[in-house]
């Protein structure tokens, strides 16, 4: 069992965003940026991955933060400080490969920022510039914003509706960087929705900046068993939880991989109506 | 069917000195119920059946059944003690060897181990030694359970077990009882490996792989849920920073084979572990009361021939899917899977799709599967396996319409702990190397290993045999300290 030490709910409109402080010592302790941990609530729940957006080593914790957009993390929503998980297992997954570059750009979009910030701590501490951008849909939805101030040297933002920062996409400010202000970028790491990635690869692309982007698939089990998360890269079949979850981002199918992650949309949508009408397991 | 009308010509015989028991069939729940629901199929002996099948038994000085255990039960023994109606005491006796006695009970290819050297099967039918098994153990657990084992005094010594499998489950049984610290690291969030994940619920219940687990609990093996040991912690550092003075590999089957041809990642097409774990550990056939789903699908394709590939299969009709199929590449003679299954499974209405190999799957413009397109084959020279090797037949390609296809071929080793292990020798195909079957010892002092990690696929009972030999390896190790080198000498 896994205690809950903190709750912070960023965002209350629905879906809300939600962050848990949890005592986890052992993960905490060897825990590296870019690993992830599944998570399993309660006895009827599923197991889903959520990536570490922090730790602390001594203090014995981790920090995640997810977007209640389905049953399973609308449940995980309603537990409170000083209730438990039932399981968390990891650090699971690759390793970001960390070493001095000399320019990387981190770009983190909605909630994909909190697991782009320790790897944006880390690549600052092996000593690269670190510039990263942050993409929200609006300023009320956007976090991790003093985290990243600290993680890097340089912040940028993005909004979607303009509310603050620049108007417009992660895409269009990475733009902006590479072509008008000519910045020279040695990586470039992405986290955040499928579709995002996508476009931040195909910016990069033509400018061979290489570029990882960190998969968040459909996983089972996470310990490289069932498959369910495989996607392709370079032509060839890879499973994101042993394999990954970085990738050479100008080789993943990103196609493919968003029409694997439309699945269980029928199912999802059951299961939360359930839950809405506090019919589900938790209610 | 051959050794009934064996019975039959025998009975005229001169003088029988007594009318010849036929081997107690097995009650089962009808096949076209069960072929809708998750429960047991076969429904275990009554007390009569029991009693009776042991009094086939004739007790052979020099019993072959023993030596055909891989971890050599005492056969007659045990079955003596039925015939006594010691119930209790039968189950102690084969528990003194087998941990897990519900489970191989159920779960063993005794066909091909002890029952296929019975004596009896020379004239008949052998003993279903598997059977009177399971009876004694589901005995015990209705009927109070056995007291625990008085355990030595504790030696000081600790020991690692990786996976919570039938081969780590094994070790630590061993050498709790040894008098040694035992804790066991297991990935998932529920122990017993294979058990729960892979094999369904209609073939082994789950309450019974929870109540041996529990057992071991009772008898003092610390179980770690959720540490993936490769990733939480290291081999070295369990053996360098956590004290344990010997760790036990038995980490089990990796990462599933796929077969590398156009369409395999359309939505619909699962590997069976995936399939199997969905159903199996995370309850998905009972969505949405738990979370995990799984789709109802109408026409589901198993590619495979073993008893994964049944249970998938299986499943699939229970999951309401109107026609499930096994697509194997070569003849029912050469399926791997155990009879028993491959006969449940035609039984419950399973279709079999035999010198079938699978050449692409067909999907739509969503992404989901609509068909498998095959070739026939026909069966040419053994191979090296010793099974005749099926060759496709040109021309042949024909298309089966389906929503699912389930990929039940094998698995390839995990790699999770060799990638932090540098010093783990490996072989090829990347699956641990130890240095026989009877130490499990591995290339780095003081860690052994057995189950599928070493093997490849297997079956329980070998893992089983394989955490057995290995226990008494580290036993010894303990108290020697000696170790082996690759070039035959030994080192300290």
């Amino acid at each position: 069992m896994y205690e809950i030490l903190k709750k912070k709910v960023w965002q209350e409109q629905k879906p809300r965003i939600t962050e848990f402080l949890v005592r986890a010592p052992d993960i905490a302790r060897s825990h590296q940026a870019g690993q992830f941990v599944i998570l399993v609530a309660d006895e009827q729940a599923e197991r889903i991955p959520l990536t570490i957006a922090d730790k602390d080593v001594e203090k014995g914790t981790i920090s995640i933060l997810f977007q209640e957009v389905g049953k399973s993390t609308m449940c995980l929503g309603m537990l409170n400080e000083g209730e438990h998980i039932m399981h968390i297992a990891g650090p699971l997954g690759k390793p970001t490969h960390i070493e001095k570059l000399g320019t990387v750009v981190c770009v983190g979009g909605g909630i994909g920022i909190a697991p782009v910030h320790p790897i944006a701590a880390a690549m600052k501490a092996a000593g690269n510039k670190v510039i990263s951008i942050l993409g929200a849909r609006s300023r009320d939805l956007l976090i991790y914003e003093e985290r990243m101030k600290t993680a890097s040297h340089e912040i940028r933002v993005t909004t979607d509706d303009g509310s603050y920062g620049r108007h417009g996409f992660v895409t269009d400010e990475l733009k902006a960087m590479i072509e008008e202000e000519k910045i020279p970028i040695d990586l470039v790491v992405v986290i955040g929705p499928p579709i995002m990635m996508k476009f931040v690869c195909k910016v990069t692309e033509p400018h061979k900046i290489k570029t990882y982007a960190s998969l968040n698939t459909i996983m089972v089990d996470g310990t490289g068993m069932c498959g369910a998360c495989r996607v392709t890269v370079g032509g060839k079949t890879k499973f994101v939880c042993v394999d990954g979850p970085e990738f050479d981002g100008h080789a993943v199918d990103f196609e493919e991989m968003m029409m694997r992650q439309r699945q269980y949309l029928p199912e999802e949508k059951l299961a939360v109506e359930r839950c809405e009408k506090q019919t589900c397991h938790k209610s | 069917m051959m050794s009934e009308e064996k019975q039959i010509k025998d009975a005229p015989k001169p003088k029988p000195k007594r009318p010849k028991i036929p081997r107690q069939p097995m009650p089962e729940q009808d096949a076209h119920a069960r072929a809708k629901n998750f429960d047991s199929v076969t429904l275990g002996y009554t007390m009569e059946q029991a009693v009776t099948e042991a009094t086939r038994c004739i007790q052979c000085k020099k019993p072959l059944c023993v030596p055909g255990c891989p971890v050599a039960i005492d056969i007659p023994g045990f079955i003596q003690l039925v015939k006594d109606k010691e119930f209790l005491k039968a189950a102690q006796l084969v528990k003194q060897t087998n941990l897990l006695p519900a489970v191989c009970g159920r779960v063993c290819p005794q066909e091909e181990q002890c029952e296929a050297v019975c004596v009896l099967g020379k004239k008949q039918d052998p003993v279903a030694i598997g059977r009177l098994e399971r009876y004694v153990a589901d005995y015990e657990a209705e009927h109070g359970e056995i007291p625990l084992p008085e355990l030595p005094s504790k030696t000081g010594k600790k020991i690692a077990v990786v996976g919570a499998g039938p081969g780590g489950l094994t070790v630590a049984g061993d050498l709790i009882q040894q008098g040694h610290d035992v804790t066991i690291f297991e990935a998932l969030h529920k122990a017993g490996g294979v058990l729960v994940y892979g094999i369904p619920e209609f073939r082994l219940p789950k309450a019974i792989v929870e109540r041996e687990v529990e057992y071991l609990q009772r008898l003092g093996v610390e179980l770690k849920l959720n540490h993936v040991i490769g990733k939480i912690r290291t081999i070295d550092q369990l053996m360098q920073e956590d004290g344990y003075d010997a760790v036990f590999i038995g980490s089990g089957a990796g990462l599933p084979w796929f077969m590398d041809i156009p369409g395999e990642n359309l939505n619909g097409v699962f590997s069976a572990n995936e399939y199997l774990t969905r159903n199996n550990l995370m309850k998905a056939f009972d969505f949405p009361a738990y979370d995990t789903p799984i789709k109802k699908f109408k026409n589901v394709a198993v590619i495979g021939g073993g008893n994964v590939a049944m249970d998938s299969v299986r499943s699939a009709l229970r999951l309401g899917a109107d026609n499930a199929y096994i697509i194997y590449r070569r003849g029912r003679e050469e399926m791997p899977a155990r009879t028993e299954e491959i006969d449940h499974a035609e039984h419950e209405g399973v279709k079999f799709k035999n010198l079938t190999a699978p050449v692409r799957v067909l999907g739509n413009d969503e992404g989901w599967v609509t068909g498998l397109e095959c070739l026939q084959m026909e069966l040419g020279e053994p191979d090296a396996s010793g099974r005749r090797r099926p060759i496709p037949i040109k021309g042949s390609e024909f298309v089966l319409e389906m929503d699912a296809v389930v990929i039940a071929i094998g698995t390839s080793a995990n790699p999770l702990i060799a990638q932090t292990t540098p010093d783990l020798a490996l072989n090829r195909k990347g699956y641990i190397e130890v240095e026989n079957e009877t130490t499990g010892r591995t290339s780095k002092k003081g860690v052994f290993a057995g189950g599928d990690i070493v093997t490849g696929s297997a079956t329980v009972i070998l893992a089983m045999g394989a955490g057995r030999n290995a226990a008494n390896a580290i036993q010894d190790y303990l108290q020697t300290g000696e170790w082996w080198s690759s070039n035959g000498s030994a080192e300290n």
